[in-house]
């Protein structure tokens, strides 16, 4: 390897790639687009002072998020990373929802098989307090249950969760 | 209101036009907001960035911009995406807790319908087949981020 070649940032500034450029080891020559990005949404400034104050054990990851960010821009504008990390919260709700509909379920169903022994102690099923209230509301939630039981469409089908698209494929407009 | 500048032509130190397109977003009564903004990404970005969108998509861009910074001044190695990350882990451990949940419901339910079977321990074996599954469906999302060269 002879003279060196520019990176891909000194490439794109059109200066000379110095040898200890902040940008080289990170911006290789051979992917120009990903210099582009970063430069197009924060600025090579903004990227270059980042990355100073930055130890060299965590400027690779640094830039791996600065990446990631920028094309998140990119594609969205409007929100960027903050549209895929609603989506993400609200997933996490839903998933939050589905779970306590489930151990509803099942408290109701060990209801079934022992009434006595769960209505006597509520906190074995329910981790929670041995309030009477909650012992009450516990069976108010299964009858409740039994009555409206739709099990299967209770639940959203996780897997169907799981196959939606990655964040990228949610985010573009 | 004619002689108040904006937080942003406050700290470029410019006059501030009529027009003056960050303005709107960035009032003189939060001028951290700004220095958040333009740490990060520059006036001159900012400014490109919210001239290229309509008018009424403005305010939301500059608070998303607003909040990234935000994220990126407080984690500056991963700035909003380790956020990302860390709903992205509560979401594969909430939904292995789901599947096992529903696989317990299931046994449950064969208990009651045939009690007189003794219960095998179909939890874990049905928990593995599920998990399996869900695992698979669950690495598309983490390899999303090898693939877009994060990890």
């Amino acid at each position: 390897m002879g003279g060196n070649s520019p990176c891909a940032s000194c490439k794109l500034l059109r200066r000379r790639c110095a040898k200890d450029c902040i940008f080289a080891p990170y911006f290789p020559s051979d992917d120009p687009h990903k210099f582009a990005i970063v430069h197009k949404v924060f600025g090579a400034s903004n990227v270059s002072k980042t990355l100073q104050e930055l130890p060299l054990q965590q400027r690779a990851d640094a830039v791996s998020s600065l990446v990631y960010e920028a094309n998140a821009r990119i594609r969205d504008p409007v929100y960027g990373c903050v549209g895929a990390i609603s989506y993400l919260q609200n997933q996490v709700s839903q998933l939050q929802m589905q779970l306590a509909v489930a151990q509803a379920e099942i408290v109701c169903i060990q209801m079934q098989q022992d009434p006595i022994m769960v209505a006597a102690n509520p906190q074995m099923v329910l981790g929670q307090a041995d309030d009477d209230d909650q012992a009450f509301l516990l069976q108010n939630q299964c009858f409740n249950f039994a009555n409206n039981n739709s099990s299967s469409s209770a639940y959203v089908n996780i897997h169907e969760s799981l196959k939606r698209e990655s964040i990228f494929g949610d985010i573009v407009s | 209101m004619s002689s108040g500048r904006c937080a942003a032509c406050r700290y470029l130190r410019r006059r501030c036009t009529q027009d003056c397109i960050l303005s709107p977003y960035f009032p003189s009564n939060n001028p951290q907001r700004f220095a958040s903004v333009h740490r990060i990404y520059g006036a001159s970005n900012v400014t490109k960035l919210l001239q290229r969108l309509p008018t009424h998509l403005r305010s939301e861009a500059a608070d998303s911009l607003y909040f990234e910074a935000q994220c990126r001044l407080e984690d500056p190695v991963y700035g909003c995406v380790g956020l990302i990350f860390l709903l992205q882990q509560q979401i594969h451990s909430a939904e292995s807790q789901l599947i096992k949940t529903q696989a317990e419901i299931a046994v449950m339910k064969s208990q009651t319908q045939h009690p007189q079977t003794q219960p095998f321990r179909a939890i874990s074996g049905s928990n593995n087949l599920l998990l399996q599954q869900s695992d698979n469906d669950a690495n598309l999302i983490f390899s999303n981020q090898v693939s877009s060269g994060f990890i």
